[in-house]
């Protein structure tokens, strides 16, 4: 992808006006609440907080993207069955988490799962049910793996 | 898929979207010749506005104020007192004073920051007690009930003791996900307002006035919101008058969204409060006496906080029947950001207060606080204070007995006082509260301001629509009201479902506040389905109303604040362990209980939500979150500058429900969301307390306020 927006234009807004992908949602703009969480080289990054010119030629990946992997659709039922999603604004940016967190750590415990998704923020839930389903996606990415 | 029991959970019905982030929120709209709106904002906290300048505009670029206003000046909710554009006087900071509206926000930034307003600036009041100094012109409404203080004072003289504390609680800041948004789409025959709300026709009622037009030329649409908490109750009203009298005078359709920054210290926040308590007690330390004074810090103009205090007031004794109650309250003016809902609408403030007293009560009778409230808990039968009846089977005595077992709460107590005396640094405490919820509107403000009415559409394929005025902002009604009509015509949930909420299509069903949708607005679409059921013609269209009808008990009087305020009451008993760092202050939380009784939940896994999510609420609310003004100026701005839990803060909660069913509810709930964040803050406060064996007489009881405390007792032993 190529733009023509200057170097100092945040990612969060490159991604939502240029591309018109709002999956990643600006809750505070300071970095301090994960709703714009994006993979920045498959790591976990604050798209609000970044300038364009310091990803050239890095590889991006938003919730739309994620939206095509089997990861997405094991937690996406696994936030459901937990009942992790409330008013949804937070979410994206938390599904991204999630991911990030089981890909480096396929079982993690609660405490890594409250390690793993405290740089994003949830007024709604009080967080616990967002760890059954992170903890229930791990079964459930196992047993997939086996089935591979 | 058909539902036996209402209480088994569901898939939610707006899952999909929201899990994909492809629900398109406010700020994600865009629509053809739409311009974003900046507002200049006053600078000061009182004074009278002398001139205005605005620099030359580039082209696109307009102003909008008070002078674009086709109605009257004020933003109608109660009284008459909030401008819409201040245009002569400006009562706090951060008060609107125009807008300028263009299609870049850069643009629009650099031209804000050359207006000019001069002032004639006045003598502001800052803080609550300031205006308790100047009550008599600061007070904004006031109430006063109970037993004479005649009596009182008779009781008083023959008492063995009489004891007086003051309380103070703190703000309180929603911090929704999604900053408050709205915007006004301009068309050649109406203005239809789309945005995050949780009270459709307090906004189109807002700009029936403000645009003073007809009933058929404005709309209101509600978006997906990304939480509310009472934060978008009737704060949005004030937005949507903006972007609709912008679109009105510059006919572009206009976006009005704020950053994290600006939301933080221009909306209404928690009221903050002051309680003064005065107990007469025998020689056994049993209450004979209570006199309650209440101050609530109203902000700088008026908006609910009437109806705030009554909260406040109607349970300023908790859920205890307590002998010669007496209670007054005021709203006060500041000039600082007006206050206004927040989940639990003045109960928490009464909670965390009353909840205090009696657990410091408890000493003079030398018994535990839970053993020596539970002298005093409310029975079936008993009156309110304000000659009301608690007419329904109260399952509180139950509810406690479960958590002393769950708990093992005496067992506890011993092992943390060991622990205690054999360790200097940590310190381990249990603490309770119990609480109790009014559920709907006070008094009666469902029969005489609300009425409320449902509609249901039948298409000719038999599939159901909910035609109602409520948002779902995260609670779940889209799942759970559906639930209700599915169950009522034995239809599959898949052929019920319920839009998102316009009013051009839906009536008033009320706004989605006072944890009355469920209980009121569910109650009749349950009726409504059951007219639908008996009247249902195959292959036809159909519509059936259903309106509210008030179930007359001991009737509301509100001036002399006596009868029944609330048609029925949802009940909680929490229980909190911690452990306090006294080397930092931290406080560590351990673990949670919550035994809860709502009548019946209409899907557990939503109710373990509202749970979860308000308990952690109103934990924070009572050791964590803090915010403060300055001269009028709210010093944190920022999500971190406030610190509201993150996952690391909250432990898993062990919770459970007790069923009670309510006539009057649909299957028998009653509402939830609000009795879940009530008795966070005194639990907390009191296993504080518990662990440092000591009192503290406000919320929230931060690490600074634990250290300043720590180094008191120290002082006073050396000394």
């Amino acid at each position: 992808m190529e733009t023509d927006a200057p170097p100092t234009a945040r990612l969060l807004d490159l991604i939502r006006e240029e591309f018109g992908l709002i999956g990643t949602k600006e809750g505070c703009g300071e970095g301090e609440c994960g709703a714009c969480s994006i993979f920045v080289n498959n790591s976990l990054q604050n798209s609000c907080l970044i300038p364009i010119g310091a990803i050239a030629g890095a590889e991006i990946q938003t919730i739309e993207g994620l939206m095509e992997t089997e990861q997405f659709k094991i937690l996406d039922e696994s936030y459901s069955e937990c009942g992790g999603v409330q008013c949804g604004y937070c979410i994206p940016g938390m599904v991204m988490a999630s991911a990030a967190l089981l890909s480096e750590n396929p079982n993690p415990t609660d405490a890594e799962i409250r390690e793993g998704i405290s740089g994003n923020l949830c007024r709604c839930t009080g967080y616990n049910m967002i760890v059954d389903a992170v903890e229930l996606a791990a079964k459930k990415g196992e047993v997939v793996c086996q089935k591979k | 898929m058909r539902l036996k029991d209402i209480s088994t959970p569901v898939p939610k019905k707006d899952h999909k979207d929201k899990v994909s982030g492809q629900l398109p929120y406010i700020s994600d709209v865009k629509v053809d010749n739409m311009v974003y709106g900046v507002l200049y904002r006053s600078p000061i906290a009182y004074g009278k506005i002398k001139s205005i300048y605005v620099p030359t505009l580039p082209e696109g670029y307009d102003v909008v104020g008070a002078e674009d206003i086709p109605g009257p000046n004020y933003v109608k909710i109660i009284k008459q007192d909030q401008p819409i554009f201040a245009n002569e006087w400006v009562n706090y900071i951060g008060e609107p004073i125009l807008m300028l509206v263009g299609k870049d926000l850069n643009t629009l930034y650099g031209l804000r920051d050359k207006v000019k307003v001069e002032f004639e600036e006045h003598q502001p009041i800052y803080t609550l007690d300031e205006a308790i100094d100047q009550i008599s012109s600061a007070s904004f409404v006031s109430y006063e009930f109970g037993k004479g203080l005649d009596i009182i004072s008779a009781i008083e003289q023959d008492a063995h003791q009489i004891v007086e504390e003051e309380y103070t609680t703190g703000y309180q800041e929603h911090v929704y996900l999604e900053p408050q948004g709205m915007l006004a789409v301009y068309k050649d025959d109406e203005i239809v307002v789309h945005g995050s709300m949780q009270a459709l026709y307090y906004i189109k009622n807002a700009l029936l006035s403000a645009l003073a037009c007809g009933d058929d030329e404005v709309r209101v649409v509600q978006s997906p919101t990304g939480g509310g908490f009472g934060g978008k109750e009737e704060f949005p009203s004030m937005m949507a008058c903006h972007v609709a009298i912008a679109a009105n005078a510059v006919k572009k359709s206009v976006m009005l969204v704020f950053d994290r920054h600006e939301d933080m210290v221009v909306t209404t926040k928690r009221h903050p409060a002051k309680f003064k308590y005065r107990t007469a007690l025998d020689k056994e330390g049993n209450i004979l006496s209570m006199c309650v004074d209440v101050f609530l810090d109203g902000g700088a103009n008026e908006g609910l906080s009437s109806v705030v205090l009554q909260r406040s007031l109607l349970n300023s004794a908790g859920v205890y029947n307590i002998p010669h109650f007496h209670a007054k309250g005021h709203v006060l003016k500041t000039n600082t950001v007006p206050n206004g809902a927040f989940r639990g609408f003045g109960a928490p403030q009464s909670f965390a207060g009353i909840e205090s007293h009696m657990g410091h009560l408890s000493k003079y009778a030398q018994l535990d606080p839970l053993e020596y409230k539970r002298k005093y808990l409310v029975k079936q039968g008993d009156p309110t204070i304000t000659k009301g009846n608690f007419r329904d089977p109260i399952l509180m005595e139950e509810m406690i007995e479960d958590l002393l077992d769950a708990s093992d709460y005496n067992k506890k107590k011993e092992e943390f006082q060991r622990f205690n005396q054999q360790n200097l640094r940590y310190k381990k405490g249990i603490g309770t509260s119990v609480f109790l919820h009014g559920c709907g509107f006070t008094g009666s403000g469902e029969r005489d301001h609300i009425k409320a009415t449902v509609k249901l559409v039948k298409s000719k394929d038999g599939k159901v629509l909910l035609k109602i005025s409520n948002s779902d902002m995260g609670q779940g009604i889209y799942t759970t009201l559906s639930k209700i009509v599915a169950k009522e015509l034995d239809l599959p949930l898949e052929q019920v479902s319920y839009p998102d909420p316009d009013t051009k299509e839906v009536p008033d069903s009320g706004p989605t506040v006072a944890s009355r949708t469920t209980m009121i607005v569910g109650k009749l679409l349950e009726r409504a389905a059951k007219k639908l059921k008996a009247e249902w013609k195959s292959g036809e269209e159909q519509e059936v109303f259903e309106h509210y009808v008030h179930r007359e008990m001991i009737p509301w009087d509100e001036k002399t604040f006596t009868g029944d305020a609330y048609p029925a009451y949802s009940w909680g008993v929490n229980f909190v362990e911690v452990e306090v760092d006294t080397l930092t202050g931290i406080v560590k939380l351990e673990k949670v209980y919550g035994n809860y009784e709502v009548g019946k939940a209409i899907d557990d896994r939503i109710m373990k939500g509202q749970i979860d999510g308000g308990l952690a609420q109103g934990l924070a609310y009572g050791y964590l979150e803090k915010m403060t003004t300055k001269q009028g100026k709210i010093q944190q701005k920022s999500i971190s500058d406030y610190g509201p839990p993150t996952s690391l803060d909250v432990v898993p909660i062990e919770s459970k429900l007790f069923d009670n069913p309510y006539a009057d509810g649909p299957s028998g709930a009653k509402g939830a969301g609000e009795l879940t964040l009530i008795g966070g803050a005194p639990a907390v406060q009191s296993a504080i307390e518990d662990a440092l064996q000591t009192s503290f007489q406000q919320i929230p009881v931060t690490a600074e306020v634990i250290m300043e405390s720590l180094e008191r007792k120290l002082v006073n032993r050396v000394d």
